[in-house]
C-alpha cells in the first residue's frame, strides 16, 4: 500500500483531521468528537496519517496526543509548483499576445495592471498585428 | 487589485489527469485563435529560456502537429500529436507525446474548453488525461521543470541588475 503525503490527503476526513490538529495536538477522543464517523474509522485514518508522516503520536502522561507534521505537506506544493509556474509563464505571454491582437479594445484598468507587471505596457507598443 | 489572472493547476492524488484553468481578458474567438494559429502559438507556447520552432501544425480534425523547444545549449525537445477535434471557438482536442521518452506510447489526450465570460472575457480549462498515474506524475515532475528553474535564475539575475 502506497504511503505518502498524496495518499494522506486523498481522503476528505483525513484532510479535516489534519486541519484539526494543525495548531494544537489532540487525543483520539477529541478528534473523533468532530466527526460523525465511528471511532475505529477515525483511528484508522490517524494510523494512515502517521504512516504517511503527517501526524506524529506523542505520549503525554496517560494521553496519546496527535501532533501535525506539516512539513510533509510542503512536498505537494513543491511537486506541482514548477509545473504551474511553467504554464503561468506561457499564459502571461498569451496575455501580452492578446493585448497586441486588440490594441484599441483594451480596458484601461487592466492595461495599467499589465504595464505594472511587465515594465512596459504591451498595449502601448502595438506591433501592427491588428487582425480584423 | 489583481495584477494578473491566476493559473490554477489541479492534480488529485492517484488520478490520471491534470486540469489547468486560467481566465483571459479577451473574447473567446481571439483566445481560441491564439491556440490554433502557428504564428501565434510561437509567441506564447514556448517555455522560458527556449526557442520554439513549429515543424507543422494543422488545426483540423485528423491533422497533426510537431514542434521543438531548443534551450540555450542547443538541446532540443520535440513534441507531436494528432488533432482530433477543432470546434471553434469552444473546444480543441488533441493527443500529445514527448519524443524524448525512453519508449514510445506515453501519449496523453488534451482537451481545451473555451468558455465565454461576461465583459468579453474567456475562461480556458485544459484537461489532460494520461495513460497511467505514473505517466501523469512523471510529466508533472519532469518535463519543463529544469527549464523553468533555469528561467527563474535568469529572471532573478535580471531583477538583481535592475534590468
Amino acid at each position: 500500500m502506497r504511503r505518502d503525503v498524496f495518499q494522506a490527503i486523498a481522503d476528505p476526513t483525513r484532510r479535516a483531521i489534519i486541519g484539526l490538529v494543525a495548531f494544537n495536538a489532540l487525543n483520539l477522543n477529541a478528534i473523533a468528537e468532530n466527526f460523525d464517523v465511528s471511532r475505529p474509522a477515525i483511528s484508522q485514518h490517524i494510523k494512515i496519517l502517521t504512516e504517511c508522516g503527517l501526524i506524529e503520536i506523542k505520549q503525554q502522561g496517560r494521553e496519546r496526543m496527535c501532533e501535525a507534521r506539516l512539513e510533509a505537506l510542503q512536498d505537494i506544493a513543491e511537486w506541482l509548483e514548477p509545473f504551474r509556474k511553467a504554464w503561468e509563464h506561457k499564459f502571461d505571454a498569451l496575455d501580452a499576445l492578446l493585448l497586441r491582437m486588440q490594441p484599441d479594445e483594451e480596458p484601461a484598468v487592466k492595461q495599467g495592471a499589465a504595464a505594472k507587471n511587465e515594465k512596459r505596457g504591451p498595449g502601448k507598443a502595438p506591433k501592427g498585428k491588428r487582425k480584423k | 487589485m489583481l495584477t494578473k489572472n491566476p493559473t490554477l493547476v489541479t492534480a488529485e492524488p492517484g488520478k490520471q489527469e491534470v486540469v489547468i484553468t486560467r481566465e483571459f481578458e479577451a473574447p473567446r474567438e481571439m483566445v481560441f485563435k491564439a491556440f490554433i494559429t502557428p504564428e501565434l502559438l510561437l509567441q506564447w507556447l514556448g517555455p522560458r529560456g527556449y526557442v520554439m520552432d513549429i515543424d507543422h501544425f494543422e488545426p483540423r480534425a485528423g491533422g497533426s502537429y510537431r514542434y521543438v523547444h531548443t534551450d540555450g545549449n542547443g538541446n532540443s525537445y520535440g513534441f507531436y500529436g494528432v488533432i482530433h477535434e477543432v470546434t471553434a471557438p469552444e473546444r480543441l482536442i488533441q493527443t500529445f507525446e514527448f519524443e524524448g521518452m525512453p519508449e514510445r506510447g506515453h501519449v496523453s489526450l488534451d482537451t481545451a474548453y473555451f468558455e465565454s465570460l461576461p465583459g468579453g472575457r474567456t475562461k480556458v480549462t485544459m484537461k489532460t488525461v494520461f495513460q497511467s498515474v505514473a505517466d501523469r506524475d512523471g510529466m508533472v515532475r519532469s518535463g519543463m521543470e529544469k527549464g523553468v528553474a533555469q528561467g527563474h535564475e535568469r529572471l532573478d539575475e535580471l531583477l538583481a541588475n535592475g534590468f
